[in-house]
């Protein structure tokens, strides 16, 4: 690899999973760039949460964010989509139809935030006015993005949606409050909300940790269904192996390991979940509980790959798939 | 047989709601009891009625012989030394306004245990759940959830209980943290025998952590026996669906 392209800060792999897989005209509905975080602490200096991290979305496309709490996979998804958190500098660009959403007004944000990207919660009950009833809530949202043109085109619309995302009996579910419905209930209304204006863009934070693992599994289900029904790109954060293996179901889907705020590995589902190479992924994918491991033995990530500091770039290993490897000091240029 | 907790017919209603059904259960000295379930299905009231935070409507329960729901209250002190809870939350149980060390004198204070041991004993204790002894001056603040959760579990088995009742103890925290966690309960089971009873909505750890287990579906039990003939052969549909869904986002 040349020095030039050493430097490069793109995280996305050369060579990789876009130039291997799709024609280079195939746009992207949201490319980030260079995109790194930071805030400031006490005292005043600035620690970065979010290190030079590139990713691009295309339709029809999941791309799991895994990483462990803490590792800026959060920071990392609201900064790209306009809603970095209060105090953050942010640097890089993310590029969505021809606008960098890093620079752009937030009036010109709102045209697009909850219209062309959409935003599943972790948790719906924050999300959720406990005092409306849900039918109203997401008539609201249709209103507020000019999605619909008077009450009873409205009504129908919202109905649609709730049948969209498999409520049974949308007509009974639209007249109840929030806490009168379960919390599986409660994030299939979230979607609703989140798909309703056709989103380009569904980010899903965490959408299944909140609920029981069988409920989970259904909500993710209906997140992959939605994507093949209306090609919207999705970008799924997660800290769990299996529920990544879920939503990455098809052959273009990709996984993006995020590590102290780097991206760590990147690639296909397949090559990321099936043939790892970074020890961290690796150790993520053994930690997870089984009965064929004895008691005792599960594996854990090995402390020298938890307290590495600088990663490089990716270096491909394969078409689509890149892996960084440990710097030192003197490699990352820090003395 | 060494049965250290049981349980017979518990019948627990809050109003007109009938959280248990008459739950029966049975744990042994060095055995662990996985308590699977989803929200509402009474998995947490059964852990409380065992603690005797809760007192059922109707059925027995025995500690190591005795009838818990007999013993006045001085009794009822000495017994639940011997019981102790393993939180979801860490960082809400410890004291945050206490040092590590000072949470688990407190603890060792109201376990009666001679002040002249105190030191040495912390030590051990953090020992037991791999934590170097520098982590006694932090505040829990300072720790990670993991971290936080080893602490809480150094300071239930500060003074050798027969049962430990981990309520979702792993839960809250990420899968490799999670992995530690679990590892730490493993090596204390081998070393000191305690029995668990371990609630977890999750069955990929249940089945990774239990000999038995302990199907409950709205406060009914839908299936019990050894966690691997259950859990292969499940006989209930409520089993096959929690099942399903592990199957499903299962990495392999």
């Amino acid at each position: 690899m040349t020095d030039t392209a050493h430097r490069s800060r793109k995280t996305e792999v050369p060579d990789g999973a876009r130039a291997g897989q799709l024609p280079p005209e195939v746009p992207l509905v949201l490319d980030a760039t260079d995109v790194s975080v930071s805030f400031r602490g006490t005292g005043g200096r600035w620690s970065t949460v979010v290190d030079r991290v590139g990713l691009g979305f295309e339709r029809a496309q999941v791309t799991v964010l895994l990483g462990e709490s803490g590792s800026g996979k959060t920071v990392f998804a609201r900064s790209i989509t306009g809603m970095a958190p209060f105090g953050a500098r942010v640097d890089g660009t993310a590029i969505f139809d021809d606008r960098d959403l890093l620079k752009i007004s937030r009036r010109s944000l709102r045209t697009i935030q909850g219209d062309r990207i959409g935003m599943v919660p972790q948790d719906p009950n924050s999300s959720l006015d406990p005092m409306r009833r849900i039918g109203g809530q997401i008539i609201e949202t249709l209103e507020q993005h000019h999605r619909v043109e008077g009450r009873d085109a409205a009504h129908a619309r919202m109905i649609e949606l709730l049948t969209l995302v498999h409520i049974h009996e949308p007509e009974r579910v639209a007249r109840c409050y929030p806490h009168e419905v379960s919390g599986g209930m409660r994030q299939r209304v979230a979607i609703a909300i989140a798909i309703c204006c056709e989103p380009e863009l569904i980010v899903a934070d965490e959408p299944s940790s909140a609920l029981d693992a069988s409920v989970g599994v259904r909500v993710v289900q209906l997140l992959g269904d939605l994507r093949d029904r209306l090609s919207t790109a999705i970008l799924f954060i997660t800290h769990d192996i299996g529920i990544a293996a879920l939503i990455a179901n098809q052959p273009g889907d990709r996984v993006a390991v995020m590590l102290s705020g780097r991206i760590v590995e990147l690639g296909f589902a397949s090559q990321v979940l099936h043939n790892a190479h970074h020890p961290y992924t690796r150790a993520l994918i053994a930690a997870e509980p089984s009965v064929s491991v004895a008691r005792g033995h599960l594996a854990v990530v090995p402390d020298e790959v938890r307290s590495q500091r600088h990663w490089s770039d990716l270096i491909p290993v394969e078409p689509g798939h890149g892996v960084a490897r440990p710097l030192d000091n003197a490699e990352a240029g820090v003395a | 047989m060494n049965t250290v907790l049981a349980a017979e017919d518990v019948v627990k209603s809050f109003g007109a709601f009938t959280a248990l059904h008459g739950v029966s259960f049975s744990l042994e000295r060095g055995k662990t009891l996985g308590v699977v379930g989803e929200s509402g299905s009474g998995k947490s009231t059964l852990g409380r009625i065992v603690m005797r935070l809760l007192s059922p409507d109707s059925g027995r329960v025995w500690l190591g012989g005795e009838d818990l729901l007999a013993l006045g209250r001085s009794q009822l002190r000495a017994a639940r030394r011997r019981i102790q809870l393993v939180p979801q939350d860490p960082r809400n149980a410890l004291n945050p306004t206490m040092t590590v060390r000072q949470n688990l004198y407190f603890q060792l204070r109201a376990q009666n245990v001679p002040r002249k041991t105190w030191a040495s004993t912390v030590e051990r204790l953090l020992d037991q759940v791999s934590l170097p002894p520098d982590y006694l001056h932090a505040f829990p603040h300072e720790l990670s959830g993991g971290q936080a959760q080893r602490v809480a579990i150094s300071r239930a088995i500060a003074n050798n209980p027969d049962v430990l009742v981990c309520d979702e103890a792993v839960s809250a925290l990420d899968k490799s943290v999670q992995a530690q966690v679990l590892n730490t309960f493993a090596d204390l089971q081998a070393s000191t025998g305690v029995a668990m009873f371990f609630i977890s909505h999750d069955l990929a750890v249940v089945e990774h952590i239990s000999d038995d287990v302990l199907v409950l579906n709205r406060g009914r039990t839908v299936e019990s026996g050894a966690t691997r003939d259950v859990l292969a052969d499940p006989q209930d549909a409520y089993t096959r669906d929690l099942l399903t869904a592990r199957h499903l986002a299962a990495p392999s």
